[in-house]
């Protein structure tokens, strides 16, 4: 065993008491007199320290860092990637953790040409068990919590109209069930602005947006930024999804069973509606566009299709 | 640490060959019960769905008779007792008695078919008129089918237990007893299927 | 340690099967040889399904659809699916593995019934010719293995009624096998044998066998009344007869999402028996693992909604699923940590089998960290149905189940054959199928979350680059398989001579010949009540040096 400086083998034990509850010293100070001078000539407990902070601080780095999402443009969005960047974070984590115990005890605890014996009889660890029931179980809980809240944050917990218990009382066509999105945020967002109701009917293999407002009946989606819209959502055939990847927002739209969705759009420009439920063959060229667009253009491509012009919103 | 203490011949590990073990097969046969409880339980489950969230769910439109499917549920009752008194008999070695109420039990699986029958042909819907008429006769068909094997069961052991010197003995009576079992399942799912269709 | 050689009464089993490779086409009662049939009728249909995938993945390669019609497209995916679930993984890890090695690890000489044993594995060639030949004949199902009506109710209908007839089928065998499992487990044990001590695999096999036996009927009688909505006409699942659709979702992953642990606990069991062995240490935390397993079997039970975020379901009850499924993490976590811990320590054989098993580890946690953030509704509702679920799931089906199969095969090839796979080989195999295999998966979560759905034969062009790298990896996937077969065939008749217990196992199944005798034990039955009782073997002198630090944590 090599010599260790005194103040390093304090902090290394200092941070091993936090990190590993007593009693699980036999696990890891294994090593102490591990094998593998070869890797690292001072003690192998701050070698192991210096793994676990490596693992910690590049598995948030790459969490915070690594965008692997497309453009986000509607308030559900932003809250969404905020949601991604803590999962990831913490797969990272976990993932990068993972390998390297398990590449680490490869490449230690391989056996030697001409070591015949066998390893350590040890059957269990009470501590340790306990320790890694907890880690997960908290880690799990807090992900939880978090999600929920972006959850409500982006208005699933929002009661969705017409699903309460007086159901059997409500005749088919107003049993609406829900989709994410029936937002508080929206609303909280856009003072005063009224939803803009859109009705969208999704057949084998199209889907049409139709404005009550102005009579319009349009293959693709238009609507104005910084203004929440609602739409209600209803098949012909089979079931589809509507699905625009950068307002991360999916919802299915059923036959027989009226389903809600609404967001806000944040950037203009021109994103894929994307069907996302296997329908028949063409499945996969069911595709829309949705038109985020200035109000101004909006009214002015609203004005031009309406059947029976109104006022302005 | 590692033990192998070898064990006595003779010892229960010699005989584990199927003809050997009866009282296997029926933790087998039960075993395929809870199987084939949880397709009913599948469904209960879609039927009490379907009510539950499809308003259109017809269940007012129709007021089901209760006479008749009152009458079958204490037939099917009734039947799980002769089958029982049934098993009783052979255990004490009574192979007459064991016969006559086999064919008895026999008797009031038919007549539940039978008024099964009848109720199906006056009832005012048919099997694709509407989700309630299907989830209706699927459910109680798929159980006529339960009842039918059924039947055929006890008339097969009844068959067997008249044979001399045959397969059901006071001794030896798998079959019956696997039968058995079997009925007194096929009455406990009749018991929650008229609770949920009929009563509910 | 030694067995006596007595002749006693196994000769007795003889007269009930034929002998010679023969064996392996008749209706043959020994637990063994329907073992190897499983396994290798399975192998057989994971060949099918792989080239059903490589077609998935040429087609890919290019933005459009043109190396086949889009319809056939939705057949080969939908055979592809249900193939390497029902064909494949289920049979094997459950089957072949189990059939082979729960008797010897309950000290029985057979299953509790032989002939149903026989019967459940005999349904599955039928099942699966009818599957495939639907293909030709009438075209296959195009509705993809969940079979969601009402399109499995538009398309053509042959196709569909097959597929339904054939997963009933498949579905009768995994419960017949199912209850021959919880029989032999509980009752079979062989005097004097605790629960408590027996291997992992029997605690696996008894999780899953519950978990078949509850859930697989389900099923069967979801497709039944979805055959009468396509033959009959009625409405259960046809919303233009008033049927309701989402019920029928409901009723398939109640089934379907405790079937995914039926793929997986299994191989979880073959793990915990492999990494022991080879890493020359008892299974760290024995009791821990038997809970965690229930504890996987409970829930599993509970969170089948989390395939249904996006399928109005109201929200309490997505609250509710994301909790349970995000709990599974937990039990199954400890399982992880315990594997680790197990090789911590050790004296590793790095051998193709200890590769293959710490493969699986390293991708299951990612498919499992990927699923955890699945579960999470807010999450979900972008990726849902796109193809960072296709990644999700292939880390876990194909770098979990697949990668503990080729393990488990490695490890137990010279109890089957008597003769050693070749190391070299294996090693390729190793390297070649990890390196394929995250190459082709890898990437997909990236094409998922940036907007390509699954099921598609045609798609954005902005994905083509991302497509082709992962057609190269399914490609070098398909390339690993030649080193494997070429292998287990030349080394059944050139291979090393194996013997017994090439291993040094303590395992009650290497404690008799290799290839083991009709019933399993000439004589008596060995009593293994430690079967990881490995350590307390003969140390060398620096063993015992370096042990000194180490036992307070015992
Ligand atoms: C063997 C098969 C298998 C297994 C074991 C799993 C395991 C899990 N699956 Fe997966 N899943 C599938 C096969 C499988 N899945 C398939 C086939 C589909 C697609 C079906 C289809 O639509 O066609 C699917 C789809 C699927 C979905 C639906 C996605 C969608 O369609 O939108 C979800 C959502 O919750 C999910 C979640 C999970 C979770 C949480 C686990 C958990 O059990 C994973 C638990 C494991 C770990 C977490 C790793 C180890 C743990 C640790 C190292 C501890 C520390 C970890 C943390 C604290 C996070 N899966
Ligand atoms: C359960 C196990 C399992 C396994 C092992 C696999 C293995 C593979 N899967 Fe599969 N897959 C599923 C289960 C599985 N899959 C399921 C359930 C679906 C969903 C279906 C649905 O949506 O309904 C799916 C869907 C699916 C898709 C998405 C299709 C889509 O949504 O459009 C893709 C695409 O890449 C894919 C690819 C692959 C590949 C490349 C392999 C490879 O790992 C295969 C490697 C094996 C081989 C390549 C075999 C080697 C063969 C030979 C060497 C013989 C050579 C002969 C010739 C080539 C003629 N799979
Ligand atoms: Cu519409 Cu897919
Ligand atoms: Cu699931």
């Amino acid at each position: 065993m090599q010599e260790i400086p005194c103040t390093a083998r304090l902090i290394s034990k200092y941070l091993s008491a936090l990190t590993i509850p007593t009693g699980c010293k036999g696990l890891f100070s294994i090593t102490l007199k591990g094998q593998w001078s070869f890797v690292v000539p001072t003690s192998s407990a701050i070698f192991n320290l210096l793994i676990a902070l490596f693992v910690l601080i590049g598995g948030l780095w790459i969490g915070q860092n690594v965008n692997l999402l497309p453009l986000d443009a509607s308030v559900n969005a932003t809250v969404y990637d905020q949601l991604f960047k803590v999962l990831f974070s913490i797969g990272t984590v976990l993932f990068l953790g993972i390998v390297v115990l398990v590449v680490l005890s490869l490449i230690k605890f391989r056996r030697k040409p001409g070591q015949t014996g066998d390893g350590l009889p040890i059957e269990g660890n009470l501590t340790l068990e306990i320790f890694w029931t907890a880690v997960p179980a908290i880690v799990i809980l807090f992900v939880g919590l978090y999600s929920y809240d972006i959850y409500d944050r982006m208005g699933g917990m929002a009661t969705l109209p017409n699903n309460g218990h007086e159901h059997l009382s409500m005749s088919k066509e107003e049993r609406i069930w829900g989709g994410i999105g029936s937002s508080e945020v929206s609303s909280a967002a856009n003072k005063g602005l009224t939803a803009i109701p859109i009705n969208v009917t999704a057949m084998q293999f199209a889907f049409l947006f139709h404005y009550p407002e102005g009579e319009i009946i349009s293959g693709e989606l238009h609507v104005p930024v910084g203004q929440p819209v609602n739409m209600r959502m209803e098949s012909k055939d089979v079931i589809h999804a509507f699905w625009v990847p950068e307002f991360r927002l999916k919802q299915d739209v059923i036959p027989g069973q009226p389903t809600i969705l609404s967001f806000t759009p944040t950037k203009t420009g021109r994103f894929p509606i994307i069907c996302a439920e296997l329908c028949g063959p063409y499945h996969g060229g069911m595709r829309s566009t949705v038109v985020v667009e200035e109000p101004e253009n909006y009214q002015s491509w609203f004005q031009k299709n309406a059947k029976t012009p109104i006022s302005e919103t | 640490m590692t033990t192998l203490v070898p064990i006595e011949e003779n010892s229960a590990i010699e005989s584990n060959k199927e003809e050997e073990h009866g009282d296997y097969r029926m933790f087998g046969l039960a075993a395929f019960l809870v199987a084939d409880g949880m397709t009913f339980a599948g469904f209960f489950a879609a039927y009490l769905t379907f009510k539950a969230v499809n308003p259109l769910f017809p269940d007012a439109i129709y007021e089901l008779e209760l006479p008749l499917p009152t009458l079958n549920t204490i037939l099917l009752l009734v039947s799980s007792a002769t089958f029982h008194k049934a098993g009783q008999a052979i255990r004490n070695n009574e192979s007459k008695n064991c016969q006559r109420w086999l064919i008895l039990t026999a008797f009031l699986g038919l007549a539940f078919l039978g008024s099964q029958m009848f109720e199906y042909f006056s009832l005012p819907f048919g099997l694709t008129d509407n989700l309630y008429a299907s989830t209706f006769y699927a459910l109680t068909g798929f159980h006529g089918l339960h009842v039918t094997l059924g039947t055929i069961m006890i008339l097969i052991v009844w068959w067997q237990s008249r044979s001399p010197g045959g397969r059901i003995t006071s001794q030896n009576h798998f079959p019956l007893e696997a039968a058995e079992l079997y009925w007194h399942f096929v009455d406990g799912i009749w018991v929650i299927l008229f609770i949920i269709l009929y009563l509910l | 340690m030694t067995i006596a050689n007595q002749p006693s009464d196994f000769e007795r089993g003889d007269r009930l099967q034929p002998t010679g490779w023969m064996r392996y086409l008749s209706f043959s009662l020994d637990h063994k040889v329907i073992g190897i049939q499983y396994l290798i009728c399975g192998f057989i249909f994971y060949l099918i399904g792989g080239t059903l995938a490589s077609a998935i993945r040429i087609e890919l390669t290019s933005p459009i659809s043109d190396f086949m019609a889009r319809d056939v497209y939705n057949q080969v995916l939908t055979l592809h699916g249900t193939i390497m679930i029902f064909l494949w993984i289920v049979p094997v890890v459950n089957g072949a593995f189990g059939n082979y090695l729960i008797p010897f690890y309950v000290g029985a000489r057979d299953m509790a019934f032989p002939r149903l044993n026989a019967v459940a594995f005999w349904l599955i060639p039928p099942a699966g010719l009818m599957l495939i030949s639907s293909y030709f004949i009438t075209g296959a199902a195009e509705s993809g293995w969940t079979a969601y009506p009402p399109l499995s109710i538009n398309t053509p209908a042959a196709g569909q009624i097959i597929w339904i007839l054939s997963v009933l089928l498949l579905g009768g065998s995994s419960i017949f096998g199912g209850i021959n499992f919880i029989a032999t487990i509980l009752k079979l044990r062989r005097p004097g044998l605790k629960l408590m001590q027996l291997p992992m695999y029997c605690w696996a096999m008894l999780g899953t066998s519950i978990l078949v036996v509850l859930s697989t009927p389900v099923l069967a009688g979801t497709l039944i009344l979805l055959s009468f909505d396509i033959v009959a006409h009625t409405g259960f699942f046809n919303p233009v007869l008033g049927g309701n659709v989402v019920v029928y979702q409901h009723l398939f992953w109640f089934y379907s999402h405790p079937a995914v642990y039926i793929m997986v606990l299994p191989a979880f069991g073959l793990v915990s028996e492999i990494l022991p062995v080879h890493s020359r240490k008892p299974l760290f935390g024995y009791t821990t693992m038997v809970y965690s397993i229930m504890a996987i079997v409970i829930l599993g039970f509970v969170v089948w909604a989390h395939h249904m975020f996006t399928s109005g379901t109201p929200p309490w009850m997505r609250l509710f699923f994301t909790i349970a499924t995000s709990f599974i993490a937990v039990p199954t976590g400890i399982k992880f940590f315990n594997w680790v811990a197990t090789l911590w320590g050790g004296r590793i054989s790095l051998n193709a089998a200890v590769l293959f098993s710490c493969g699986f580890i390293v991708n299951f946690v990612l498919g499992g960290i990927t699923g955890v953030a699945l579960a999470q509704v807010p999450f979900d509702v972008h990726v849902h149905d796109t193809y960072f679920v296709v990644a999700h799931f292939h880390y876990i089906v194909y770098g979990g189940s697949v990668f503990v199969i080729f393990s488990s095969i490695y490890h137990w090839y010279p109890k089957f054959t008597g003769r050693m796979l070749n190391e070299q080989l294996g090693r390729i195999h190793f390297f070649l199928t990890f390196i394929g295999f995250n190459l082709c998966f890898a990437p997909q979560h990236w094409l998922g979350l940036n907007g390509m759905p699954r099921r598609v034969a045609e798609y954005d062009p902005q994905f083509a680059l991302i497509n082709q790298i992962s057609s190269v990896g399914a490609l070098l996937m398909a390339l690993s398989t030649i080193p494997f077969i070429w292998n287990t065939i030349q080394s059944a008749f050139n291979g090393q001579i194996a013997g017994d217990n090439p291993w040094e196992a303590l395992t009650p199944e290497w404690l008799t010949s290799s290839p083991p005798p009709v019933e399993n034990w000439r004589g008596q039955a060995p009593l293994v009540t430690a079967p990881y009782g490995y350590g307390a073997r003969k140390k060398e002198e620096e063993d015992a040096e370096s042990t000194d630090t180490n036992n307070q944590g015992n």
